[in-house]
This record gives structure tokens, sequence and C-alpha cells, in this order.
């Protein structure tokens, strides 16, 4: 029998803001323990929370990026259960009025090569709310300890439909909320940080099948690769389950990404029951309409549309669009630096290859690189005048890397300009390449186009380098055509 | 001298602090040598930092030295019931659970009262979680009635109301979630105010019934309930259910003098109420009658389910605020436990008292899945209309005159029920309910020599009425000048 995944996400994410959720101390990761906290998030007797109105900003905008509908009043609950984590044993949440319905990620499956643009889909969302992030628990041999800086985070729970049904499916999903959360300076979304958590829901069921099958939830994916591996693995699992007779039981796993394997964690017997009710501490808050005009205002073009819009203004194909879109500065970046120089192109290429590969070595973020889209542009305007040689450029272009200084500049004081080679010494050097290669002309008459590359290495050779690509390569075609 | 000092108002003595003679430090000396004296009797206070209270004293007298004091409260000795917390003084709930805890902050009430120069004394005794009507609940004993040793003084708030009219301290503040500031302050012939639901922060009072708590004052007179009002109402940023009023001149409002329409609500003289607490209050209605007042009988048709329907919210609310006295952070922490459960069950089974763990049980109930509906959420449907009775009341009438309490102090014990100490709030609940301003004034005695309290309940943030209502009738009688004899 054939099986078909159903896969469903819930995906938490932290809103940056420079205090908790529902206190005034700080935000933040990193600090020794126990220091960001207060009254409010020890919960000592007689504190009491208010809400961090940038929090609710922030969940709005992730909303109006996703096409939700906006809840018109932020309503809070209390989940209650006991665990250490949890300062109060109950956390503020939202429970049957959450900030956000509906709404969709859209995403990419791989394409069939890395050049050619893969199927995009629209994944539904059903909510997305607003909670506060719990400490951390470090057990050691004989008691475990609490860090409560982590606590009082304001955290957004966002969870999809159980609408994917493969591994691909759900890496696509994150990567692309990942880039919308970013993109919206909602959230740095550093998973390393628990910045995004990711829990997912799948179960399988004979294709053709309307009814969902039996519902595991895997826990514990740190990395988008890990969610990939973790559900390919559990949907082989419970696949081999199924095959072998056996049947599944509803419960929760825990994946480990260095084994790729899961154990259970615990039933659906134990599950809890939360007791939700509204919060008394914290009065609803209403969001009008010039609320969410405000926020719409400030909600950026997303990856995909920016991919579509690159593509369509700039002729700039896929494969430089698909790097560039998702990271926001980058995109600014290649628009401000292809409009300076019109040639969109050649332009991405250099940010694409030159620039990520130099900011990669020196593991520097484009916002601390010296290479402004300015240098680009005239650097490309230098090639495309002949004035800078291919070769010469990319030394060019590692000393404008390091120092800052204009293209132009560097060029001179290196002494790249490209020397004018003569027309009469270009053909004669392309006529004494032909000759030397009388196979490769045969090959060439015979239609092998790459016969072409043989004696544009012996012109190179001849001309040390410095004859220009393009006027070699028309050179030997006239010449060739005449044979 | 000592022995007029301490049953004298805020009022009085501000005049002579102010007259430079009396100095904050005499005044403070004299309660602490006061409560050496009776309150082995009375047993009020839970704890108290005479040294800080001497400091806070001559610090006062210092400010008044260099012609900086800071008003009527600068150098008055003040107590807090101890569910309100003061930065380095323990903050017991009169709970095993908090007895070794000290808060590491002040609530904004706390902040209040120092910033208007009162010494902050004393942490009193109440119930346990402020749950109760008699402050039998207490942890560490109950406190004794001071016009009858053998009779509660009322609760939760029992220690402040005690304390006060002991002659302990010159006014106190209290907690009031059902009655637990009025019903007491009847029981002990003091005035005692529960403000409109958010005109005073409840940042810092350890939670009850977060819908419902509101901290307010005990005092002498009329005028102190004013005074100290005055320096604790105002919006205050770290409570969201803080309410953003204008705070008038509630003193000088106390000159008001009108032609009151007030309401007699029918549901609250019937069947158990205490005859001579009744005749006290009839007397009462006739006074304002007789100063011109309009009195007209209305009805609070849902008042018979103001019992059923507190108890479903205040516990459930309670179940959830009190989850996190768990033995990790602070408080009691049971030893020997197997594992995590275990701590919690046994931290919890240790710390807590009786009518403390039936609130929880009761609260976790009602919150369950299958029955939320069925009684946390009617419930609150029937707290719209409790609150629209009163709402519709207030069409015809200014304000409602009622018995604060059924019944007189009772004795000592005497109440075992847990349903007939729930009986005692019947006339105070709706107000809590409601979220309204209400007021007790001492009202009368029995025939046994115990105070009777008269309840004003008036419009959301019309305090000012509800003094000046209750001012007119304190001019008129002199019950607030008779003190125990202790």
């Amino acid at each position: 029998m054939t099986y078909e995944a159903v896969i469903g996400l819930e995906v938490h994410v932290q809103i940056r803001t420079n205090s908790k959720v529902f206190s005034r101390v700080a935000a933040g990761y990193g600090q020794p323990e126990n220091t960001l906290t207060d009254p409010v998030i020890l919960a000592l007797p007689g504190a009491l929370p208010v809400m961090n109105k940038a929090a609710l900003d922030a969940i709005i905008k992730a909303g109006l990026l996703l096409g939700c509908d906006i809840a018109p009043v932020c309503k809070w609950d209390r989940k209650n259960y006991f665990y250490p984590d949890s300062p109060k044993n109950y956390q503020i949440s939202q429970y049957d009025q959450p900030m956000c319905l509906g709404g969709t990620v859209e995403i990419e499956l791989p394409g069939a090569a890395r050049n050619v643009m893969g199927e995009h889909k629209k994944i539904p969302l059903t909510r997305i709310h607003l909670e506060e992030d719990v400490g951390k628990l470090n057990h050691f041999a004989a008691d475990s300890l609490v860090d409560y800086n982590r606590a009082g985070t304001p955290l957004m729970e966002i969870v999809s439909e159980p609408a994917m049904h493969t591994a691909d499916e759900a890496f696509a999903y994150l990567t692309s909320l990942r880039a919308t959360m970013i993109y919206g300076g909602i959230s740095d979304c550093d998973m390393e940080k628990g910045q995004l958590r990711c829990d997912a829901n799948i179960s399988i069921r004979p294709v053709g099948q309307k009814e969902l099958g039996v519902k595991v939830e895997l826990k514990n994916l740190n990395s988008i690769s890990f969610v990939r591996d973790g559900i390919a693995h559990e949907i082989k699992r419970q696949t081999a389950v199924l095959e072998a007779g056996g049947t599944l039981v509803q419960e929760t796993r825990d994946y480990d990404g260095q084994t790729g394997l899961s154990q259970s964690l615990r039933s659906k017997e134990m599950a809890h029951d939360y007791r939700y009710f509204p919060d008394p501490d914290l009065m609803p808050v209403r969001v009008d309409e010039a609320w969410q005009a405000r926020l719409r205002g400030e909600c950026p073009e997303l990856p995909f549309d920016k991919q579509r819009r690159l593509i369509e203004s700039y002729a700039v194909p896929y494969t430089i669009t698909s790097v560039l879109v998702w990271d926001r500065a980058l995109a600014d970046f290649f628009e401000a630096a292809a409009k300076l120089s019109g040639k969109a192109q050649a332009v991405g290429n250099w940010i694409v290859n030159d620039l990520l590969r130099e900011l990669g070595a020196a593991k520097l973020t484009l916002a601390a690189s010296k290479v402004t889209p300015a240098h680009i542009a005239g650097l490309v305007a230098l090639i495309d005048a002949g004035t800078l040689l291919p070769n010469a450029a990319k030394e060019v272009f590692i000393e404008m890397f390091a120092t800052g200084d204009q293209p132009g500049a560097v060029m001179e004081r290196k002494g790249l300009k490209a020397v004018p080679v003569d027309a009469g010494e270009l053909e004669q050097w392309c006529r004494d390449a032909i000759a030397a290669n009388p196979k490769s002309l045969a090959d060439f008459k015979a239609g092998k186009e790459s016969a072409l590359n043989g004696f544009k290495g012996l012109v190179m050779k001849a001309a040390k380098g410095k004859a220009d690509p393009k006027r070699v390569d028309e050179t030997l075609r006239k010449l060739l055509a005449g044979m | 001298m000592a022995a007029d000092l301490f049953f004298k108002s805020i009022a009085e003595l501000a005049a002579l602090l102010e007259a430079k003679t009396l100095s904050s430090t005499e005044l403070t000396s004299a309660l602490i040598a006061r409560k050496s004296a009776v309150d082995g009797r009375v047993k009020a206070f839970n704890s108290s930092d005479d040294a800080d209270a001497l400091a806070q004293a001559a610090a006062s007298d210092a400010r008044r030295a260099a012609g900086q004091a800071r008003g009527p409260l600068d150098g008055i000795p003040v107590g807090l019931k101890d569910v309100i917390s003061v930065t380095g003084q323990p903050l017991t709930a009169s709970s095993k659970m908090l007895a070794n805890f000290v808060s590491p902050y002040d609530a904004t009430v706390t902040v209040n009262l120092k910033r208007a120069g009162a010494v902050v004394w004393g942490r009193l005794n109440c119930d346990e979680f402020a749950m109760g009507s008699s402050t039998e609940n207490s942890a560490f004993g109950p406190t004794a009635n001071p016009w009858d040793l053998t009779r509660v003084p009322g609760g939760s708030s029992g220690g402040s109301a005690a304390a006060l009219a002991a002659g302990e301290v010159i006014a106190a503040l209290g907690s009031d979630t059902g009655g637990s500031i009025r019903q007491p302050a009847a029981l002990c012939g003091v005035v005692g105010l529960k403000p409109t639901y958010g005109l005073v922060s409840r940042y810092g009072l350890v939670a009850f019934a977060s819908s419902l708590d509101q901290i307010g004052p005990f005092a002498r007179t009329v005028e102190d309930a004013a005074l100290m009002l005055g320096a604790i109402a105002g919006h205050d940023p770290l409570d969201s259910t803080s309410f953003k009023a204008e705070i008038p001149d509630y003193r000088a409002g106390l000159k008001q003098r009108r032609p009151w329409r007030l309401g007699i609500p029918k549901e609250y003289f019937g069947a158990g109420l205490d005859p001579a607490v009744g005749a006290a209050v009839e007397k009462a209605i006739a006074f304002y009658k007789s100063q011109g007042c309009e009195i007209k009988e209305v009805s609070l048709p849902h008042t018979q389910y103001c019992l059923d329907t507190y108890y479903i919210i205040a516990t459930a609310e309670a179940s959830s605020n009190l989850a996190r006295f768990d033995g990790i952070r602070y408080g009691h922490r049971a030893k020997g436990a197997k594992d995590m459960a275990d701590l919690y069950s046994q931290s919890r089974a240790e710390g807590f008292g009786a009518e403390v763990k039936r609130r929880i049980i009761l609260g976790t109930y009602v919150l369950s899945s299958g029955y939320y509906d069925a009684y946390y959420l009617r419930a609150q449907k029937v707290r719209t209309l409790i609150r629209q009775d009163f709402l519709n009341a207030y069409r015809e009438v200014d304000a409602l005159l009622t018995p604060t309490s059924p019944m007189p102090a009772f004795k000592l014990g005497e109440k075992s029920d847990p349903l007939a100490l729930y009986l005692c709030d019947i006339y105070t609940i709706g107000v809590n309910l409601a979220g309204l301003p209400a007021l007790s004034v001492p009202c009368g005695f029995t025939p046994g020599g115990l105070p009777i309290g008269l309840q004003l309940i008036g419009q959301p943030f019309r305090e000012s009425d509800l003094l000046a209502m209750a001012h007119t009738y304190e001019q008129a009688h002199d019950w607030h000048l008779k003190h125990p004899s202790l």
C-alpha cells in the first residue's frame, strides 16, 4: 500500500523587543543566569503583568505579512500547569481569540535543477497567537537549576494547517517563514539561540483516504535541516510500523538530530487540562483600523514577491534572485547597484559570487562591509568600457573589498588598467593560434563550438592576459568564418 | 498624654506635629509602647520592625525641622495588612507558605505612603491569603476583637481593624475581595473603605482574586479615610487594571452637603439580619431622612446569586494566582520529596491551611475542562447582571445604605462551618462583583457593647460623595469617639 504523509508545523518565534512581554526588564540572550529578572519574571507575591505594546505590534505585523485576519481585540488567557520553568505555574497566552487567524506561507519546492525555479505553493495557517516564553532548566547529576532569563520573552506560536505532505515542503515552509519574520524585523530567528523552534505533527494514511491517521508530535527539531531529516525519518518509521502490521499510538517523540533517531516522550493519556481562563490582571486591548494601517505601512515586500519583481524589472536570472531574496539587505543592495549601473545581471553576478564569497571569508555582514552599491556599479562600468579586464577586475574587487577604495582608484594604483591591444596585433595572435591547431580548426568547422576555447587560450597566452576576451572571441570568429 | 495620643485621628495628630508640640518619634514610640502593652492579647501584629519605624519617624522629624514636611500623613504610623509588600520586610500573607519570605520590593501603595511621609510600620494579621471573614484562618493564630477579646475582629483584614481599634496604629491598610475591609471595620468599630476597582493599584498586593481585590484604608474617622485614600489612589503603570482617573481632594470634598437620594435595597434586610444591627441601621436611615435626604426602597434582584457567583470567580482566580507558591523559587519547600510532582504536592500540602486548600480545589474544579462553561463562564454572566442591578438602582438614587455585616462580632471558634462563615459577607460581596466603592462607618453598638457598621455603597469613582455622606453622619454622632478598654 502507498502511504501519504500529512504534516502540520507549530513554530515558536521569539519576538525581538527591548523588554519582556509583560515586564520592564530587558529581554536578551547569553546573559549570566537569572539576571534578566524582576518581581514579575520571578512571580514574586504581588507582582503584576503589564503588556509590552511593541510585542503586540510585532505579532500584528507578522499577521499582516502572512495575510491573516487580525483580531479586533487582543485578549489574554492563562494556561495553567505546573512546571519549574514556568514561574507563575501558568503561562499568559491566547486561547480562544488568537491575535491572527488564517493566512498563508508561500513556499517554493526544489526545482528540476539548481537553476530552475521550483513549484510554488501556499501553505494555509490556522492561527498565530502571542504568549510568554518560559525559563530554562539545566539538569545536573544531583539536581536541576532554573534560569529565568528567557522567561517572559515575547513568543509567537504560528500553527499551520495539516497541509504539508513531504519533508521538503516542511523545509521550504520554515525557510520561507523564517525569511518573512526576518524581513519584517519581527525576529532574528536564530535557531541556535532558540529564537525559532519547531514542533511537527505527523501522520500517515493510505493514499486516497480522507481521514487523518494517528498523529505523532515530534519535538526538539533544533535546526531547519533537523526538521527535514526528523520528519523524513518519522514518515519512514510510521510507514514501517504499518507495513509490519503494527499500529501507531498518539504520542510525543523527541528527535535527536545527531543520531537521526527519535524516542517516545509521552503518550496522549498524560495530556494536560490547562484550565484556560481570561487573565484578570490584563485588560483586553482594542486594535483599531488606524493601528493596523500604521503597521501595514511598515510591512516590507515579501521574498517571493520581490523575486518575481526582480526577475521582471531587471531581467536577472532565477539563480541570482534565488540567492538575493532570502536576505532583504542583500536584495536592497542589489537593487541600488543595478539602478546605478543599468547592468543588472553583471551587478548581480558580482554580488552573488564575489561579494558573498568575500563576506563569508571575512565573516562580515553586508552592513559591515566597505563595499557599497556604487563600488559594484563602478566596477561593472570599468569592465563594460573595456578599461578593466575580467581577471584584473577580480583583483580590483578583492582590494576594493579590503580597503573600501573606489574601483577606478584601485585599478590605477595597482596598474591594472587594460592596455588597449592594437587590432592588427590581436588579429596576428589569432591567426597564429589557428595556424598552430589544425585539428581544432577542423573540429570547429565540423560544428564543435568548444574548439574555440583552444584558440582563445593561445591568444590570451600571447597577450599575457591583457586581451579583452570579448574582442578575442569576435576576432577569432571573424577569421574562422572566412576559412 | 500617651493615652490620648493613640486614639487620636490623623487630622488631630497632624496638627500637633505641625505645631511641633509632638514629634513623630514621640508618637511612634508611644505606639510601640502601646503595642507592647496590648498586642499580647489582641494579636493584631504578625511582626513589626520597630527600629525601622523609629528611623522613618526620625527622618520625618528631620524633614519637618527643615521645613520640608510633606503633608498631613508625614510622621503618622500606618500599619499594613501582611499581604502588602514593603521592601525588606516580611510578607507572609499569614501563611506557613511564606513564613520566611521577605519582600525585595515595595507595593505601589507602600511607595505612595512613603512618599506622603507616613511611617510604614507593622505586618498586620489576616486570614491566610486574605481568605476568610474572621482572621481565624491565619497560620500564626487568630486576632482578637479589642471590644471583646473572646470574639473575632472579622476578616480577612482583622489585624488591621483590630490594631486600629486597639490604638496600636493611627491608620491601616487592608484589602477587600468580598468585604475584607468593611466587615472587620464594622466589627471593630472603625471606618473602612473599599475603593472602586481600579482606583488603587494592586501592584505589590498578594493576589487572592485579581478581578475583585482592592486595597483600601482603615481609619478612625471619615476624614482620616479621605486623607489615606488621597495618598494611595491614582493610576499606576505597573497595574494594567489601574484606572486613569482624576484624583479629587477627598478631604475638601467632605464639606459637600446635598439632599442625597439614598436607596435601601430590600434584599439586604431579610432573614439572618441581627435585630440590633437592623435597628442601628434603621436609625441611621432615619438620620439621613432628617437631613433632607430622599430615602427610597430599591431592588437588587440578583442579590441571591452573589455568594455563589463570588465563590466561583474568586476561587477560580485564586487557584491560578496561588499556583506560584510551589517551593521552587521561594516560600515553603517540603523536605525529602521523591520527585518534582512530590515536591509540589508536599510543599503545598504543608504550606497551605485548610481554607486555602478548600478554595484552590474548588477553583481548580470550576475551571476544569468540561465544567468551565457551566461554572466560570456562567458566573461571569451573572456577575454582569449583578453589576447591572446596581447601575439600574443608581438611575434613581445616589448611593445605597445597608448593614455592613448581618451580625456583630461572633465568638472565636463559633463558626466552624465554612458556609456559615461565607454568609458573613452577604452584604459586602455584591460590591466587589460590581467593582463599586463602599465604606463602613460605625453606627452604634449592640446591647452587649459590640460595634455595628453602616455600609454606604456608591457609584464608580464617586468616593468623594460616599465620604461626604459618611462624614455628614459621623459629624452628628459620637460612635467613633468610643474606644475599647484594654
